[in-house]
């Protein structure tokens, strides 16, 4: 994501008329970060319509309540000091689903970049979660480290074998990457209902009729670096999310894997005339974005959740927020991290949790940060929307005869 | 005469390799049926040693110049093991005592019917040029206010006027983008699902609230027939069948004489292949691919209205649970036709139907049927990946047309 300062629309068509190359690297500079701003203000502007006419609640005292359930008025230095204690608390919770969501987020963008939709990153991170709890519920004689890393890379890779059944198919047969992983996520859907089902080979020890995990050794628990160990700290999983944003950014831009997907997402048949194997990007490309979301799975697991239940998985979308983060965020690093933020922060701030049901219900908050997501998508897949909006609003200063030239 | 015999009949002796992966898929399917009655045979020996004969089959006709039907092959007597050894893990008396064909062929029909209504409306769209992964908040806008519609004008049918309605809203929403503003289709059909899920949610929670929706709405009436009941097999399965089933089967009907009888059906097609040229004789590109997704908006709103009014007879958040995924994956296997695309819901409603059946005579509490309900996906990515006779979409799906 581009985070030139974006100059006034008008300024540039007066001063000089510059070349169509320039214009349109403008346009893209610009569009990378008005098209997701605008795409925001609108998503939130139609959602608080919405809470305005259905509920009759002033929609922005609703929307500072779910800011302030996100915790992320913690930043604020005015706030007292039991508020702050609070937000703090709420703001851990937001993290940790931002952590998540950025992982996700980066399962969707890694293979975006090379031209293909991973939509089964919900599959791929309950892959990860299912692979990391059963690591690290077993072998419980091994010391903490390696065992903590044994859990997450083998969820990791387990995240990348499942996208890697898309990459292998759409690079051989050339089978539709939407529709496989759409297939695949919900195989782990039911496989997951299997698994941690009474009589499952995954199902608890210890809890006959709940159909849950075995809890995880306590020693491959991730360390907590703020709050509460026992209530959903935050833990080191941040880290390793932020560390993966760095990763996805050197790997595309800084390694010959990286340019080649980046040239087989442009244009296929140009990057195969250039000598690059289109077939192994695409490959790499899904497995590259499976490792990623398998990830966020493990660090799900080993971080707070512990032990995984068939709701916790059947009842997820963290895997299709991922879609949304990866939009917003324009399939660049620091945009995804913006991004999974403000999805962290939405979905924080209306749990049941954190919301004061005094000033919405939470139940309510929830399906409206459900509708923010969908318009979310809606605006951002539709940036040919905005760009033509604003292109129109520049037009009608500029005049007729400019836009006949510019064509 | 001779030619047109020849023609008739390919060169497919015994021993040549199409054949013997023909054979193969069959057996993989045979090591299945051992599992149930009514021979189910007991050992676990018999699915499994089918089973491996399929794959063998499957293996030396894939090494010999029939790739796909062998790999196919390969796939059947895999999953046949599979499936085989799952069936047989019931336990013998447990199996008679509740494995009535009957009920399961009239269970299957029960969970083919909203796939069917949601594969056919997919059909509309995706044939016409526009992917629809938008059928499940269709579905789920059709399920939620149909109940909304029943419960407030007291009539099942305003409930399913209603529902349709809110179906083709919601298909307009996708149209709109994906047609006029040109926006990834898929990316505009995810976010028709999550719009959906939460409009319906949040009426749904600020209309009933935590109680739930009421259970007295009125539903959509079963239709008897008289001379069929007492039919041996036949009764029981079609006896007494619900209002919208037998509307499913005239839908079939419809829907196939108007996709491909009719001028209504080849504009549609056409513009679905090549739109440029359907544009260049005069057929409104735009103007079809609109009233194509608002059909499909309003056939899946129509499953998804059986689904609450006429099948579980009340709505919970999140009522359609990935069916209109199914319904997609039907559509796929069925090769975007309309009784390849009802085979296929009969297929998936049949596992879905084993998924709900079978728990009676597994061990008690076993997790183990679930896994029948993955087997609709199994099979969608053995059929895009070509290898049960390949799915090709229309020529144009997912790319906007731009008018010149």
């Amino acid at each position: 994501m581009s985070e030139r300062p974006v100059p006034e629309p008008s300024e540039p068509d007066k001063a000089a008329v510059p070349s169509p190359a320039a214009r349109l690297a403008f346009y893209q500079h610009a569009g990378g970060l008005v098209t997701p701003l605008v795409t925001m203000v609108l998503a939130f502007f139609i959602g608080g319509l919405v809470v305005l006419v259905v509920t009759g609640k002033n929609p922005l005292s609703t929307y500072k309540a779910i800011f302030n359930g996100s915790g992320l008025n913690w930043f604020f230095p005015w706030i007292s000091h039991a508020d702050r204690a609070t937000a703090a608390f709420s703001l851990q919770a937001t993290l940790l689903t931002t952590t998540t969501l950025i992982l996700t987020g980066l399962a969707v963008a890694f293979a975006f970049r090379c031209g293909l939709f991973n939509i089964g990153g919900q599959g791929q991170w309950a892959v990860g979660s299912i692979v990391g709890v059963w690591v690290a519920s077993s072998f419980t004689g091994m010391p903490a480290v390696p065992h903590i890393l044994l859990a997450v890379v083998l969820a990791a890779l387990a995240g990348a074998t499942l996208a890697s059944v898309a990459g292998i198919l759409k690079a051989t047969v050339g089978a539709h990457e939407v529709i496989t992983t759409i297939m695949l996520n919900w195989i782990v859907f039911w496989s997951a209902g299997y698994l941690f089902g009474e009589t499952g080979p995954l199902h608890s020890a210890t809890q006959a009729f709940v159909p849950v995990s075995s809890d995880i050794a306590s020693n491959t628990h991730l360390p907590v670096f703020w709050g509460s160990k026992v209530l959903q700290g935050l833990d080191v999983g941040f880290f390793v999310a932020l560390a993966m944003l760095l990763v996805f950014w050197l790997l595309l831009n800084r390694t010959t894997l990286g340019y080649e997907v980046r040239a087989v997402g442009f244009n296929s048949s140009a990057a195969e005339y250039a000598g690059i194997s289109v077939r192994r990007s695409i490959f790499l490309a899904m497995a590259i974005s499976g490792l990623f979301a398998g990830l966020a799975g493990a660090v799900d697991v080993l971080g707070w959740e512990f032990r995984i239940g068939v709701d916790d998985i059947q009842g997820s979308t963290i895997g299709f927020i991922g879609i949304a983060v990866a939009l917003l965020g324009r399939n660049r690093a620091p945009g995804i991290f913006f991004a999974a933020l403000l999805f962290g922060a939405l979905i924080n701030g209306t749990s049941t949790r954190n919301l004061d049901p005094n000033v919405f219900k939470p139940e309510l908050a929830s399906n409206l940060t459900l509708m923010i997501q969908g318009l979310v998508l809606l605006f951002v897949g539709a940036d040919v929307l905005v760009i033509y909006l604003w292109r129109a609003r520049s037009m009608l200063k500029v005049g007729r005869g400019k836009r006949e030239k510019s064509r | 005469m001779a030619r047109a015999e020849r023609r008739r009949f390919p060169a497919r002796r015994l021993g040549e390799p199409r054949f013997i992966a023909a054979v193969g898929i069959g057996l993989g399917l045979l090591a299945v049926w051992l599992a149930l009655p009514p021979i189910a045979a007991r050992a676990v020996f018999w699915p499994i040693f089918v089973g491996v004969l399929a794959v063998a089959a499957g293996i030396w006709s894939a090494s010999r110049s029939a790739g796909r039907v062998g790999w196919g092959a390969v796939a059947s007597g895999l999953l046949g093991v599979g499936f085989g050894i799952f069936a047989m893990r019931a336990s013998t008396t447990n199996l008679e005592g509740v494995f009535v064909w009957s009920t399961i062929f009239a269970s299957t029909l029960r969970y083919a019917t909203p796939l069917t209504f949601a594969a056919i409306g997919g059909m509309f769209s995706e044939r016409s040029g526009v992917v629809n992964i938008g059928l499940e908040g269709m579905m789920l806008m059709g399920a939620f206010f149909g109940v909304w519609g029943a419960d407030k004008t007291d009539s099942w049918l305003l409930g399913i006027l209603i529902a349709m309605l809110a179906g083709i809203a919601l298909a307009l929403v996708h149209a709109i983008f994906t047609i006029s503003f040109r926006a990834e289709q898929i990316v505009t059909g995810t976010a028709v699902n999550f719009l959906a899920l939460g409009i319906t949610g949040y009426v749904f929670v600020s209309t009933y609230g935590a109680q739930g929706a009421p259970t007295n709405i009125p539903e959509i009436p079963d239709v008897s027939i008289g001379f069929l009941k007492n039919v041996y097999f036949l009764g029981p399965v079609f006896g007494t069948l619900n209002l919208m089933i037998w509307l499913s089967f005239a839908l079939l009907i419809v829907s196939y004489f108007v996709m491909f009888k009719t001028t209504v059906g080849l504009r549609i097609r056409s513009v679905g292949e090549h739109p440029r040229a359907a544009d260049t004789v005069g057929i409104s590109v735009y103007r079809t691919r609109y009233a194509a997704v608002a059909t499909s908006g309003a056939l899946a709103a129509l499953g998804g209205a059986y689904l609450s009014l006429g099948f579980v007879h009340t709505f919970d958040q999140n009522i359609t649970g990935g069916r209109g995924f199914i319904a997609l994956a039907a559509l796929i296997f069925g090769k975007w036709r309309p009784f390849g695309a009802f085979s296929a819901a009969l297929l998936f409603g049949f596992s879905s139907a084993l998924g709900d059946h079978l728990p009676d005579f597994f061990k008690q509490g076993s997790a183990l049927p679930q896994l029948f309900n993955a087997l609709p996906y199994v099979l969608t990515i053995v059929a895009v990946a070509g290898v049960i006779g390949r799915s090709i979409p229309p020529a144009a799906i997912g790319r906007p047309y731009t008018k010149q």
